[in-house]
């Protein structure tokens, strides 16, 4: 009954954080682009924009929900939740952390371990191909029937390459539950499936990543809603809560795509070097210097409103840092802090991405899938599975 | 528990089945068809063969069928239309079913040996590593011979799409 009773909390937790985290994954990538393109982004709703998410969700919630004459209309009911669905069942066997105790009972920090744990993401991200694509079709408009076969020619060619992408590191690995992917690489950097002997696998993070914004309909690969050319593409006909729900599984699917991603090459919730070396500090540190920016902001300000909100957020930081010094925190949140740290990164990445490159043209698109990113995906399988027969 | 899942996935994939025919629309039709793929799936993981059930919904409903659903709304298919329905069909449509039916039974209850049944959970070497040891020992000729069949099949595609370029 224990345990029945701390899945349950464990699932709540997870839902909640994941879905918050979706929420403010927005206004963190509103924030970003605007300052890469010297704006400043949502800061009209709470200090910094930080109530804007909340604003949308009202917003979308109350905005009036029209399904167009013509549509198909079981279908075009079905496609949003498809896409929803999909794309939040893959959060249930991700790791975040190692094992810790809650209330004397040892626990993982992931809802459950399968052992085809890998194969599960693949499965549910490829039925995801089926929301977007039905929901072009469904619409009966021609932009979207556009966007939905963009995106499903786009899916299917950009599979491949990740498939073989993620079969490397498997190699090196030698299984696919994901908390297992993430034991076999314990320890610093070094042992990191991107950096491991016998075979590093950087060009295969390459092709993940590359291949993962194509997964994920993300720029420099958002054919399937190219705005100049297709009004808004598959989601043209969306209103409301359907429209927010293809946004919500865009933002999940990164979120998936980032987590593969560290737990693949990236050593799941292992610290960059080794705990004798000071990694335990580093969480502390890294807080204690957003702190003391914030508040050398605050002392300073750049406008009138910083006088107020700038040392607010400096305390808080300030308060999270001495708390990771305290024994019992560090056990539970250190491994927690790597995994989201990683995860951050590779989703700074994304946002960093779309705020630089321009758009492929689309046989540039198809090219690149199949003459490029293909072969090397090939070529680096090929080539790990010798140096692992060889040194085995 | 692992009974009433069984009971219920294959009523839904045997509706689902029945849908794929009924339906006229192309795509409902398609649709139909994830869904029983999508069951089935869930019938192997019942049977403890979990790497055959995730390769069953990658495969199958998201690989195939999206190529499927693809050239569906490529072409526009709209619904099909029904002309009248041929007397043969309706006179002889019934008894040629059941007459199926009946040899059908009579086959598998003839030659499947009875004495085995199938406890859910008491298969466990459906893993991915025991499929890998399988198919590169016991059964690498057929595997071999399989992808080659395969390669030859893509090999067919291409020269067919290439005369149609030609052209």
């Amino acid at each position: 009954m224990n345990f029945f009773l701390l899945s349950v909390i464990k699932a709540a937790v997870v839902a909640f954080v994941l879905l918050t985290t979706l929420a403010y994954l927005q206004w963190v990538e509103r924030k970003v682009i605007a300052h890469i393109q010297v704006r400043l982004g949502p800061s009209r709703v709470g200090p910094h924009g930080l109530l804007q998410p909340l604003a949308d969700v009202i917003k979308l919630i109350t905005k009036e929900d029209l399904i167009p004459p013509y549509a198909n209309k079981f279908v075009y009911l079905l496609a949003p939740f498809l896409a929803v669905t999909m794309s939040l069942i893959s959060i249930s066997v991700i790791p975040f952390g190692a094992e810790i105790q809650v209330f004397g009972q040892p626990t993982w920090m992931q809802l459950t371990d399968l052992n085809v744990g890998l194969l599960l993401i693949l499965a549910v991200s490829s039925m995801g191909v089926y929301g977007v694509a039905l929901a072009g079709w469904a619409s009966n408009n021609k932009y979207s029937l556009l966007g939905g076969l963009r995106s499903s020619a786009q899916m299917i060619s950009y599979e491949l390459p990740l498939s073989l992408a993620v079969a490397s590191p498997l190699l090196l690995s030698n299984t696919l539950s994901l908390r297992q992917l993430v034991q076999t690489q314990a320890g610093s950097i070094l042992h990191w499936n991107i950096l491991r002997l016998p075979a590093p696998q950087i060009v295969s993070f390459i092709v993940f990543m590359i291949a993962g914004f194509a997964e994920t309909n993300r720029v420099p690969f958002d054919l399937p809603e190219a705005e100049n050319e297709l009004v808004a593409g598959f989601h043209t006909e969306y209103s409301s809560m359907k429209f927010a729900a293809f946004f919500m599984a865009e933002y999940s699917n990164m979120v998936t795509v980032a987590c593969v991603t560290v737990i693949l090459f990236l050593g799941g919730w292992y610290p960059l070097f080794a705990v004798a070396w000071g990694s335990n500090y580093v969480p502390a540190l890294l807080f204690g210097l957003a702190g003391a920016v914030c508040l050398f902001f605050g002392l300073n300000p750049v406008r009138k409103r910083d006088r107020i909100t700038m040392p607010v957020f400096g305390v808080i930081f300030l308060g999270i840092a001495a708390a990771f010094l305290l024994a019992p925190v560090q056990a539970i949140f250190i491994p927690l802090f790597w995994f989201l740290a990683k995860v951050g990164l590779i989703l700074f990445t994304f946002i960093w991405v779309r705020g630089t490159l321009p758009r492929f043209r689309y046989d540039q698109l198809m090219h690149f899938a199949w003459k490029v990113l293909f072969p090397v995906a090939l070529v680096n399988l090929l080539v790990t599975g010798l140096l692992v027969a060889w040194f085995s | 528990m692992d009974v009433i899942l069984f009971l219920v996935f294959a009523i839904i994939a045997v509706v689902c089945g029945i849908n794929v025919v009924v339906q006229r629309h192309p795509i409902t039709s398609a649709l139909s068809l994830i869904g029983v793929m999508g069951s089935l799936a869930v019938l192997y993981l019942l049977l403890g063969a979990e790497f055959i059930a995730m390769a069953q919904v990658i495969v199958y409903a998201g690989a195939i069928m999206v190529l499927f659903v693809f050239v569906i709304m490529l072409l526009n298919a709209g619904a099909e239309e029904t002309r009248g329905k041929s007397l043969v069909a309706q006179l002889l449509g019934l008894p040629l079913l059941i007459l199926f039916l009946a040899f059908a039974s009579y086959f598998v209850q003839r030659f499947v040996p009875s004495s085995t049944i199938v406890h859910f959970g008491a298969f466990k070497s459906g893993t991915a590593q025991n499929i890998g040891i399988a198919l590169f020992t016991r059964y690498l000729l057929p595997f071999e011979v399989t992808s080659v069949l395969i390669l030859i099949a893509i090999l067919g595609a291409i020269v067919l799409a290439r005369k149609e370029l030609d052209r």
